[in-house]
């Protein structure tokens, strides 16, 4: 179940991830690393407490140490009205109006996904394609939080069992085991 | 209750300045508009834990602030352009106790004396106001050897044969180099440079109770989760283990209070928004080359030079791809660097004279690993290929690159004032800068470009790329914004208040006991990193009130 989204746009969201980066031999596919959940769970950020913002530290847990990300830190009064701002926009509050209004992420994913069209999700790749390229600024949104999705630390939703990690030849973060010298000098 | 000092901004500056006042019995509040994520809030003089390998967290989430929403700048390249161009991010140094320091990847290497007198050295240059400084090396040396001591700063003595000459060793011996490097270093020796271990705030060996670092490679542009970076942790820990001095975070300072030439004490806003008055005998403003010149105007300070001069560091980035794995994400993002370009030789002079430019002077190259995946990433496309292309790595597991923070000279034009309308969500004026890079910046970077490249070449490059950060030619937004975190300049130094705003002791001209303690008062840019720099000067300044 999306956090944020309608079945019906995460449908279509999962659709337009996997033209970002298609299933192939090299990578799992977008959905399939899971970059809808991430946008989804950014979209229903604060639908969690602490908002789903930054994940803790210092360690993952995958090299030694505490799971410490996945308690994600408290924001504070001013991250909490950045945060809404970015994610729910200003919604007409002089609060987070003062340099005039902000359409919010949860606007462009709901206006960007409606204009692909309810028949996203059946029409021809190419199609799909064409259809996302007539959105250049929702692309670009949206290929930014597939990168993420993708590639960061899945904490956040995406990189599912480290599967994106994987299948680049990245580590991670490997914190507290770090690198040998012998490792950074002489691999 | 008046303290001693307020200082404004937790930064290497500000911190530096606290730790040597808090040292001789001072006490003092130290004011950082940003939160803190640096110190243990149950006991401040020991380190907190939230920092990490996370590229979403540092790099796409404003982890360390300042979040553009909330607190904005404003760009434009000249004054044509109209009131502003761009609202957003400029040169996010944090906003974050511990500031710049925090995601530097601590570089720290050393001015050298050429660069505290840079027009009697060299000579003038048109459209620039190039100056002596009006302190020199030798002044500054006894500082430089204390901040070094004070962060803990690892290098290798003799290996750099530019170097200044140095009252006493390093430190702490240099950490293992970088697998690039060892191949970058050959092969610029090759070429008949001189590249060294760069001068490195992170420990080699445990260190003043911080341990060695364990090489993770996530150090530029992120906190060090285990504290191996020294600066400016270090002197906060000190400051706040005398008991002598209280930390205010989540707390802007909006205006110095002055009752004739001497300042009173500060207007600040807590993290409640309430504000308050703090009373002071001594104001030392360290908030960047920014904020220090914003605050002196939104204070209603009115010399004319307030927010000129503002230097960044003009980038010339070069890159190859090379046949075998660079292993950039091991290690601390950058182990070796030459200063060749900032010497010059008769191939810089010549292209100097070809351009009808009496001198030119590029900056210090580093030698540096690819990028991280995210970033990889973005710089990719999307569809069928970009899985293929991302398991091949073009920009991250195969490169190599070189980086030159090219000199900037000191342009009237370039500035920092109040946008005339943006503010930030307390309401106070924004920064507002206007910038663009001078001849001199673009004709040194395009003829040492491509001698970065030869490097690149020589190691087996299959393909080399260059760039500038601003961009050249018709450069638009965003490439127009330089992408250096190097700020300086701002709130010039000199013996004369008419062509200066500070006296050679970085006190305010106009007022009698306002110390501005960050590179705001640099005179030129040099092609140094300037923390240490302006560590040492905040150093200094500081002993000179004792």
């Amino acid at each position: 179940m999306p956090v944020w989204l309608t079945d019906e746009e995460f449908a279509v969201l999962t659709a337009a991830c996997d033209r970002m980066v298609p299933p192939s031999s090299f990578s799992p596919s977008a959905s399939e690393a899971g970059a809808p959940d991430y946008i989804d769970g950014l979209l229903g950020a604060f639908s969690s407490d602490p908002p789903r913002i930054w994940a803790g530290g210092p360690t993952s847990g995958r090299f030694g140490g505490a799971p410490a990300f996945a308690s994600f830190h408290p924001l504070s009064a001013l991250d909490e009205l950045a945060w809404r701002m970015r994610i729910e926009g200003s919604l007409g509050q002089p609060e987070r109006e003062f340099n005039g209004p902000v359409v919010g992420l949860q606007q462009r994913y709901r206006e960007g996904l409606a204009a692909l069209g309810d028949d996203f999700i059946v029409v021809e790749a190419a199609e799909r394609d064409a259809r996302l390229r007539s959105q250049p600024d929702f692309v670009d949104l949206l290929y930014g939080h597939v990168c993420e999705g993708m590639y960061g630390a899945p904490e956040y939703g995406g990189n599912r069992d480290l599967s994106a990690w994987r299948a680049i030849g990245f580590d991670g973060d490997v914190q507290p085991r770090g690198w040998t010298d012998e490792e950074v000098s002489n691999p | 209750m008046t303290v001693d000092a307020v200082i404004v901004g937790s930064g290497p500056g500000g911190a530096t300045a606290a730790d040597v006042l808090t040292a001789a019995g001072w006490t003092v509040t130290v004011v950082e508009k940003g939160r803190n994520h640096l110190l243990d809030p149950d006991n401040l003089s020991q380190p907190a834990f939230d920092y990490s390998n996370d590229e979403i967290k540092f790099h796409e989430r404003y982890f360390l602030g300042p979040d553009p929403l909330v607190e904005p700048r404003t760009f434009r390249t000249e004054e044509a352009d109209g009131d502003r161009v761009h609202v957003g991010e400029f040169n996010s140094v944090p906003t974050t106790v511990g500031g710049g320091g925090v995601h530097a990847d601590g570089k720290v290497p050393r001015f050298r004396p050429d660069d505290f007198r840079v027009l009697s050295q060299f000579g003038p240059q048109p459209g620039a106001e190039v100056a002596d400084w009006p302190l020199d090396y030798d002044e500054l040396e006894p500082y430089y050897a204390e901040v070094e001591r004070a962060i803990g700063v690892a290098g290798t003595d003799g290996s750099n044969p530019f170097a200044a000459p140095r009252s006493g060793p390093f430190p702490m011996p240099s950490g293992a180099p970088m697998f690039g490097a060892t191949r970058s270093v050959v092969a610029a020796d090759k070429l008949g440079y001189h590249p060294y271990p760069a001068p490195t705030a992170v420990n080699s060996v445990p260190y003043d109770s911080r341990p060695a670092c364990n090489n993770c490679g996530f150090c530029a542009f992120f906190g060090c989760p285990i504290h191996a970076k020294g600066d400016p942790i270090a002197m906060l820990q000190r400051t706040m283990a005398t008991g002598r001095a209280e930390l205010l975070s989540e707390t802007f300072v909006s205006r110095v209070h002055f009752e004739g030439r001497r300042a009173t004490g500060v207007d600040v806003v807590g993290p409640d928004g309430a504000g308050r008055f703090v009373g002071a005998r001594h104001v030392i403003i360290a908030a960047g080359a920014i904020e220090t010149p914003r605050l002196l105007l939104l204070s209603e300070l009115d010399h004319p030079l307030i927010g000129r001069y503002l230097m960044t560091h003009f980038q010339t980035i070069t890159a190859g791809s090379m046949p075998y794995r660079t292993y950039g994400e091991r290690g601390r993002s950058v182990t070796h660097v030459h200063d060749d370009m900032i010497v010059g030789d008769d191939a810089s002079r010549a292209a100097a004279a070809e351009a009808g430019l009496p001198w030119l002077r590029g900056g210090l190259v580093e030698h540096s690993g690819g990028g991280l995946p995210i970033m990889e990433a973005k710089h990719m496309p999307w569809g069928e290929h970009h899985a293929e292309i991302m398991a091949s790595s073009p920009i991250r597991r195969g490169l190599w690159a070189f980086i030159m923070q090219g000199e900037d000279l000191a342009y009237p034009t370039n500035r920092v004032d109040l946008d005339p309308q943006v503010k930030d969500a307390r309401g106070f004026p924004v920064a507002r800068i206007t910038y663009k890079p001078g001849k001199h910046e673009l004709v040194a970077s395009a003829h040492y470009s491509p001698r970065l490249m030869a490097i690149l070449d020589e190691m087996g490059a299959q393909w080399t790329a260059g760039a500038t950060s601003p961009g050249i030619g018709n450069a638009t937004l965003p490439e127009a914004i330089p992408e250096s975190r190097h700020n300086m300049g701002t709130v010039r130094m000199g013996t004369d208040p008419a062509t200066s705003v500070v006296d050679p002791s970085g006190r305010l001209h106009q007022a009698d006991n306002v110390v501005i303690a960050d590179s705001s008062v640099f005179v030129t840019s040099a092609g140094y990193g300037p923390t240490l720099t302006l560590a040492a000067l905040a150093a200094r300044a500081a002993h000179l009130l004792l």
